[in-house]
């Protein structure tokens, strides 16, 4: 049987992380093709619903990701994104999802390898995890 | 409702892409997804053929709806939208999929990412099928133009505006404009005195028409956007009267109490009340009330009572003063890294150890000795090392080189020869002279008799192990090139402390919304082609505040900076971007929590005929949707990032 492959969504903001991720490409820092990212202006303004939705859909790990409290283009995304983050994470623990597989990250423009290192981690921690417990087929 | 009839375009860049990713094998995919009536895959989609395949679709397929794969939508979204817009199609039915530095350029299995590549087309095929078309407006702008910090900088960009006859204000935290160059004595490698050089700028910039010099002043709050910022801006008192005073000095003369002269170095002395020096622009008093012993102690106004202007005024209070521009340069530059970080290196335990700075400060015929290199003890030194690379190319603080050190370190051992005859050490990690005469120069000093030693320094001590050395400074350092440890006695010690971000760097960055880099300097927006140019559009940075640089290069910055913010002015009017929040009234139950969440007060409950809603100022609105997550109904939604968009994303990235 194959090696299990998790499947992560990575909301990175438009500014910081999504920036971080375009220099890892450019200076070809290459970590695995688990992770797809999706663009979002501030890591602050992640709806609940678009996390809840993905581990719903399956997704085997969700991180959202983006600048430090100092880089925030908007001023206070990053204290948003914490609130928020605090109140999805109980919500999450609620589905029966282990705490790893949800993953907050400040990352900014220049920490490149630091993103490719956190999805490197985040695919190293969910294979040992297995596939989420919601994944259709997935018997718990 | 029309059709949806998307367009999918797949680019090889070259084999950027097409040599990891199976692009064929995307673009077929691509055309089975829902609603795709064409998918092709192309050479180079930014060129001009490849633009004009979207072109073609728009007019012939009636193609409505346009994903295009390729690079980061950083790099070439503006390129593609505006191909959609000159075939008819708005600019926003466009959806860019990054499969170049988010995948061909991050994974090296094929497989994979080719897997991964289709997945990123879906996901981009199902976002731009609920994308709507959106309307660019747009706005008159304020062609006044502020610029913070008044150094060469701030200085030289202040200029080349005003020039054009715009606007400037000019906004320096210090009583005088001129920053560190004002304290240089010789500028390399020409050795022309930086005084002479710096001082008619200066000038102009005190005189000039249309520039409003704002000295001793602090911004406080910056609100808006790029063509309308408002900017509050502290004028701290001075407590004498800029209008009365004539910087004739005798306030300085009278004033019995002195402190260390911050210009100086703390190698001279000023008075409690003075010019911080001799060609200080504005040339007004200042008094320090830190330690003026009237605000102390409540005695003294010798000042006072000696100005015949009646300048002097000790009720004078903090000032705000509300700025309109349209553009911003920020040219906060650098502070010097506190060499006492280094506790090995001995400064401010043993004597005749000296900054960078300070030595500039002994060479200049106007500083504290006159021009004269001279040891604690009146003496000239007989020999004098310096050491570079004080806390730059050091893992331990700075990583990075600050690219001034080698070159005035050379002038320094040249102005040593030429005013002691003093044996010069040179100990360097590598010698970097790579600008216009500096290699020339590196030769010059070579053949004027300066020792040379390779290696980093790891201590200056006073512990002496010969009689040679007693009562002397030792330099221990490994010679890398002889491949042993040398100890050398000298007199005096200069070091060259590296430059590095302003310790308020932050909250400048804060203040204007700006990104540092990891360095913690401020970060352009591409490093290579947008270099002056911030995150925040209107926000430009020029000068040390940007990174390590000397002067010429700070003055090419800071007229680019002064170019880019001519040319928004030149535009005359500023692009809303419309990607900003809206509100569905019927849903909106005007709870306020998008009032209370926002941080820029775009949107608020006003009364409608008769019916309290919110209602969005556009021209305050970043678009970063905060408000639309806080809403309890679901009324308010970001133009271009609206929920259905990012939820149909993750949706089709889970799909398979």
């Amino acid at each position: 049987m194959a090696e299990f492959e998790p499947k992560i969504i990575a909301f990175c903001c438009n500014w910081c992380t999504y920036a971080a991720a375009d220099i890892a490409g450019t200076s070809r820092i290459h970590y695995p093709a688990n992770v797809r990212i999706v663009r979002v202006m501030c890591s602050g303004t992640v709806d609940p619903i678009y996390i809840l939705r993905a581990f719903e859909m399956g997704a085997d790990g969700v991180l959202v990701a983006g600048c430090h409290e100092a880089d925030c283009h908007y001023l206070n995304g990053p204290l948003k994104c914490d609130a928020m983050f605090e109140k999805i994470k109980k919500m999450v623990n609620t589905l029966g999802l282990e705490g790893e597989r949800l993953r907050r990250e400040m990352i900014a423009a220049a920490e490149a390898p630091i993103f490719a290192h956190v999805i490197e981690e985040m695919v190293e921690q969910l294979k040992k995890l297995g596939p989420s417990p919601l994944r259709e087929g997935v018997k718990v | 409702m029309e059709d949806i009839r998307t367009g999918v375009y797949i680019c090889h860049c070259g084999l950027n892409i097409a040599g990891t990713v199976d692009v064929e094998e995307v673009a077929n995919y691509a055309g089975t997804l829902p609603a795709v009536v064409v998918a092709r895959h192309y050479h180079y989609m930014c060129s001009d053929p490849g633009q004009a395949l979207i072109k073609d679709d728009i007019k012939n397929l009636g193609v409505n709806r346009v994903v295009v794969a390729s690079c980061s939508p950083r790099m070439h979204e503006p390129t593609f939208r505006r191909a959609c817009q000159d075939a008819g199609l708005n600019p926003y039915l466009f959806e860019h999929a990054n499969i170049r530095e988010h995948c061909s350029w991050v994974h090296d299995d094929k497989r994979l990412a080719t897997e991964k590549a289709k997945d990123l087309v879906r996901a981009a095929v199902r976002r731009v099928s609920f994308h709507e078309p959106l309307e660019i407006k747009e706005r008159p702008l304020n062609p006044n133009v502020l610029v913070v910090g008044g150094g060469i900088a701030g200085i030289q960009a202040a200029l080349d505006i005003a020039n054009g006859e715009h606007r400037v204000y000019l906004v320096e935290k210090e009583p005088a404009i001129g920053g560190h160059m004002a304290q240089l004595d010789r500028t390399f490698p020409t050795l022309d005195c930086s005084e002479c050089i710096l001082t008619p700028k200066m000038t102009e910039v005190g005189q000039h028409p249309f520039i409003t010099l704002l000295a001793y002043s602090e911004v406080e709050e910056v609100v808006g956007s790029v063509g309308n910022f408002k900017v509050r801006v502290k004028k701290k008192a001075r407590y004498v009267d800029e209008e009365k005073c004539t910087g004739c000095g005798v306030c300085e003369e009278k004033c019995p109490w002195k402190v260390d002269s911050e210009f100086e170095m703390g190698l001279g002395k000023r008075g409690v009340v003075y010019v911080p020096f001799a060609q200080a622009i504005p040339h007004v008093a200042t008094i320090d009330k830190e330690h003026c012993v009237y605000f102390l102690k409540g005695k003294c106004r010798a000042c006072q009572k000696f100005c015949d202007a009646k300048a002097i005024d000790f009720e004078q209070k903090d000032e705000i003063v509300e700025l309109e521009v349209g553009s911003i340069i920020l040219t906060t530059g650098y502070d010097i890294f506190d060499t006492r970080r280094i506790q090995q290196y001995g400064y401010g335990k043993y004597d005749n150890i000296l900054t960078g700075l300070e030595f500039e400060r002994m060479t200049c015929a106007a500083g504290p000795t006159e021009g004269k290199v001279l040891l604690k003890n009146g003496q000239q030194p007989g020999s004098v090392a310096i050491i570079h690379c004080v806390g730059s190319r050091d893992e331990n603080y700075h990583e990075y080189c600050s690219r001034v050190c080698c070159m005035y370190a050379l002038k320094y051992a040249h102005l040593i020869k030429e005013l002691t005859k003093a044996e010069v050490y040179q100990m360097y990690i590598d010698m970097r002279c790579f600008g216009e005469g500096f290699e020339e120069f590196y030769r010059r000093v070579c053949d004027e008799g300066v020792n040379f030693i390779r290696g980093k320094v790891a201590k200056v001590t006073d512990v002496a192990l010969t009689e040679d050395e007693q009562g002397r400074l030792i330099v221990a350092a490994e010679d890398t090139l002889l491949g042993r440890m040398i100890r050398v006695p000298v007199d005096m010690v200069i070091l060259c402390p590296a430059l590095e971000p302003r310790s308020d760097a932050d909250g400048i960055a804060k203040l204007f919304t700006i990104n540092r880099r990891a360095d913690g300097f401020f970060m352009e927006r591409h490093v290579k082609l947008d270099p002056v140019a911030t995150a925040t559009e209107g926000v430009f940075i020029a000068g040390c505040c940007e990174g390590p640089k000397d002067i010429p290069d700070t003055v090419a910055q800071a007229s680019a900076a002064a170019a880019k913010a001519l040319s928004v002015i030149s535009r005359g009017r500023v692009v809303i971007e419309p990607t900003t929040a809206q509100v569905n009234e019927v849903l909106c139950q005007a709870c306020g929590r998008c009032e209370e969440i926002c941080d820029f007060h775009a949107p608020k409950i006003i009364s409608k005929d008769g019916l309290r809603v919110s209602s969005v100022d556009a021209a305050l609105c970043k678009g970063c949707g905060a408000c639309a997550v806080v809403c309890p109904t679901g009324a308010m939604s970001v133009r271009h990032s609206t929920r259905e968009q990012i939820k149909g994303m993750v949706e089709a990235l889970l799909e398979v």
